[in-house]
């Protein structure tokens, strides 16, 4: 078992509660070295919590369980130095809201190079140009002029960009993107996700991005992670998920989205709504919502388990692979997917 | 046909003062926007973050106040702000915007939120009201038996469902929907479009639909506007617009639209950041995000011209030699 094989971060049985009330229901996930991996899934269902978790971040009234292991070592429960010393260093994560992140009444430059003491122990000179090289990385034009400039001195697609710098002070093995282009106009979602892609193929760190847009997933992501009401329903390589989802929510969300493109037509949406956590559907979570359910889903819990095809899939009636590559109709993802390869 | 809309060289600006001491510098958030929506058709308006969009929404409805330009409703000219006229003309017209919970009066049930513009537009007589309420509810889909519960025992999309029910009350020609499917999840998303697009082809209304999301737009729209900067800077119908933009800006963004399964690679990636409205550039505002900007551009403003059929945009390369669309 060379350590070069061996996966860079892995989480195992991790279960989150609040108040009582589950919200993670044991989330087995690996990430490999300079892997992409796409989180996805509806507002609640657990994608924020679960990497909260992973690095300790979430409120003392969380009840964590489960395992994290960076390269085999064990960081749930592990002394707040450790994890301190691996978030920013080793794991850094850039969060959902971004005003939350800069703080507002420091100078940007300040901030990037205090992180950079922190985290690897420059200061003076050698920290101001690692910074600016930073800046310039992220695309911030101009950034010698705008080091000592205040968060709300800049615009969202550069705060941004500035949180990246930021993140990537300590030089990574893995990013963690939750949901970083959502607050931002499409043209600089685009700029964003540009900026992802490359930094990942000139860096090499591992990337894991959340987000609720699938086209934006398949455009950063490797493999993706379907979630549902706090567990993972579905797995595998974004190539897999989009030609041929097969968990009905996977395959419901992609015909959800509208298309730009082709025949208008009525948008085919999911009935129901996603159930709350505190009253969790017996059986499957998504039983109520499902059109392939069958009886014994509203009592028995579908196992996530590994397919032929390499995926993993936690459903009792997937739908089948062949309904889904014959099928002709226009607004099949497989249509989508190879629309694009050529 | 008479436009049920008609709006003609609307501008709108603020007076925005940055710090205490600073002067207060104009920002023309609208600049000389025209644009007219036929009974039952659906006009899309896109653009940047800061183009102008909502405040363009507000005045259509009056609800803003118009610096310059007209608005003409069926043909008759907006009347006086917050006078009888203009009370009974807003019942013809409603907004529908993003935060569904803010809409709604959070200690009323459903039903009372529903009854309440029928009793204020005195619409129809009160013995006849609960039934109407009740048929508003199966127009946008709730069920019955949610009728006694409050805003917050509401999922997000049932509550944007609630605000689009009390927007039909009184029997609109117009809706005015800013953002409305933005805050809900994709599946719940589709179901509300659904529902308008049901409303639309059923009732013949006409509506104004604001928003960022270009796939929804596209799905819902029979024209659409693109803003940038306070002004349109191409319009179409909406399957033209989506499949061969020609604006730079549009192509711009149709292009950074995420499709599942197509890549990143050959997307047109915009440099630059959209520019502050406090601080317009000179010549065509979008120039300096432009691949395709020749001198003239940085220079002198492009008008709105007619390119091809029903077809108009503003930029000096595209419109080359076309005539400008008289406002
Ligand atoms: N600090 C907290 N206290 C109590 N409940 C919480 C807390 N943080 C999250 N939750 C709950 O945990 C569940 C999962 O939340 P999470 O933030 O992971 O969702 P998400 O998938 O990231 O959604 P979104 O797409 O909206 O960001 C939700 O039901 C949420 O209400
Ligand atoms: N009440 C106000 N006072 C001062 N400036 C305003 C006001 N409302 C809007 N603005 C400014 O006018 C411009 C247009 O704003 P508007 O809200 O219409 O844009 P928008 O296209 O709806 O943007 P978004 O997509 O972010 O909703 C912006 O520069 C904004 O900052
Ligand atoms: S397990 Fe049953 S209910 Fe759940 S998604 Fe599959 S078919 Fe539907
Ligand atoms: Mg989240
Ligand atoms: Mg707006």
């Amino acid at each position: 078992m060379g350590a070069a094989k061996s996966n860079l971060v892995e989480l195992r049985d991790l279960k989150v509660a609040f108040d009582g009330v589950q919200v993670l229901h044991g989330i087995d996930l690996t990430v490999g070295r300079g892997e992409a991996l796409g989180l996805v899934g509806e507002s609640g269902c657990g994608k924020s919590v679960t990497w909260l978790a992973a690095l300790g971040l979430l409120p003392g009234k969380a009840g964590v369980s489960g395992s994290v292991r960076l390269e085999g070592r064990e960081l749930c429960g592990s002394p707040r130095s450790t994890l301190e010393s691996v978030r920013g260093g080793r794991i850094a994560m850039i969060f959902q809201d971004p005003s939350s992140s800069l703080n507002p009444v420091l100078r940007i430059g300040r901030q990037i190079t205090e992180a950079l003491a922190l985290h690897r122990g420059l200061r003076g000179d050698a920290a101001r140009t690692e910074a600016l090289r930073l800046m310039d990385m992220v695309g911030i034009p101009d950034a010698r002029s705008r080091f000592d400039l205040y968060a709300h001195e800049f615009s969202g697609g550069q705060c941004q960009r500035l949180m990246i710098a930021m993140a990537l002070a300590g030089e990574p093995d893995l990013l963690i993107a939750d949901e970083p282009t959502t607050a931002l106009d499409a043209t600089i979602q685009a700029q964003i996700l540009d900026l992802l892609i490359q930094l990942r193929a000139e860096t090499g760190m591992a990337t894991v991005f959340i987000s609720h847009d699938l086209g934006a997933v398949s455009q950063v992501c490797e493999r993706v992670c379907v979630m549902y009401a706090g567990r993972i329903v579905e797995q595998g390589t974004v190539e897999q998920l989009f030609a041929a989802p097969r968990h009905p929510y996977t395959r419901g969300l992609f015909d959800a989205i509208p298309r730009i493109d082709g025949p208008r037509q009525p948008l085919v949406p999911i009935p129901g709504t996603v159930p709350n956590p505190k009253h969790l559907p017996a059986g499957c979570a998504f039983s109520p919502r499902c059109s392939r359910v069958l009886q014994s889903c509203h009592t028995e819990l579908p196992p996530l388990v590994p397919q032929g095809d390499g995926r993993l899939l936690a459903c009792a009636r997937p739908v089948p692979l062949a309904l889904v590559i014959h099928a002709a109709k226009p607004r099949t993802p497989a249509r989508i997917v190879e629309s694009a390869l050529q | 046909m008479t436009p049920l809309i008609q709006a003609t060289n609307l501008a709108r600006i603020y007076q925005v003062r940055r710090g205490l001491f600073a002067q207060p510098k104009p920002v023309r958030a609208v600049d000389g926007v025209s644009l007219a929506v036929m009974p039952g058709e659906t006009l899309g308006i896109v653009g940047e973050s800061g183009s102008g969009k909502s405040t363009l929404g507000r005045m259509l409805l009056g609800i803003d106040q118009l610096q310059a330009g007209e608005v003409r409703f069926e043909g008759r000219a907006m009347p006086e702000l917050r006078t009888a006229e203009w009370r009974a003309l807003r019942a013809k017209m409603q907004l529908v915007y993003q935060d569904p919970l803010a809409a709604l009066d959070r200690r009323l049930t459903i039903a009372s939120q529903l009854a309440e513009p029928l009793e204020i537009h005195r619409i129809i007589p009160k013995d006849q009201r609960p039934a109407r309420v009740a048929e508003l509810m199966v127009a946008v889909g709730l069920r019955q038996d949610q009728a006694g519960r409050f805003p917050h025992e509401l999922s997000g999309g049932q509550r944007q469902r609630a605000v689009i029910a009390r927007a039909l009350a009184s029997r609109p020609k117009l809706l005015v929907c800013d953002e409305p499917v933005s805050a809900l999840d994709v599946s719940i998303q589709a179901q509300v479009v659904n529902m308008l697009r049901q409303l639309q082809e059923q009732n013949g209304i006409a509506m104004v639909f604001i928003s960022h999301d270009l796939k929804v737009v596209r799905n819902i729209a029979d024209r659409v506007a693109v803003m940038y900067l306070g002004r349109i800077v191409e319009e179409a119908s909406s399957d033209v617009i989506f499949r061969s933009p020609r604006h730079p800006y549009t192509q711009a963004l149709v292009s950074s639209v995420p499709v599942p399964g197509k890549l990143l690679e050959g997307r047109v990636i915009l440099q630059g950041e959209p520019p502050n409205p406090a601080n317009r550039p000179a010549g065509c505002a979008f120039h300096p995000r432009c691949s395709i900007a020749r001198d003239i551009c940085r220079s002198t403003a492009p008008v709105l011209r007619q390119i091809e059929n029903r077809r108009t945009a503003a930029c000096h390369i595209v419109a080359d030699g076309a005539v400008p669309v008289a406002a």
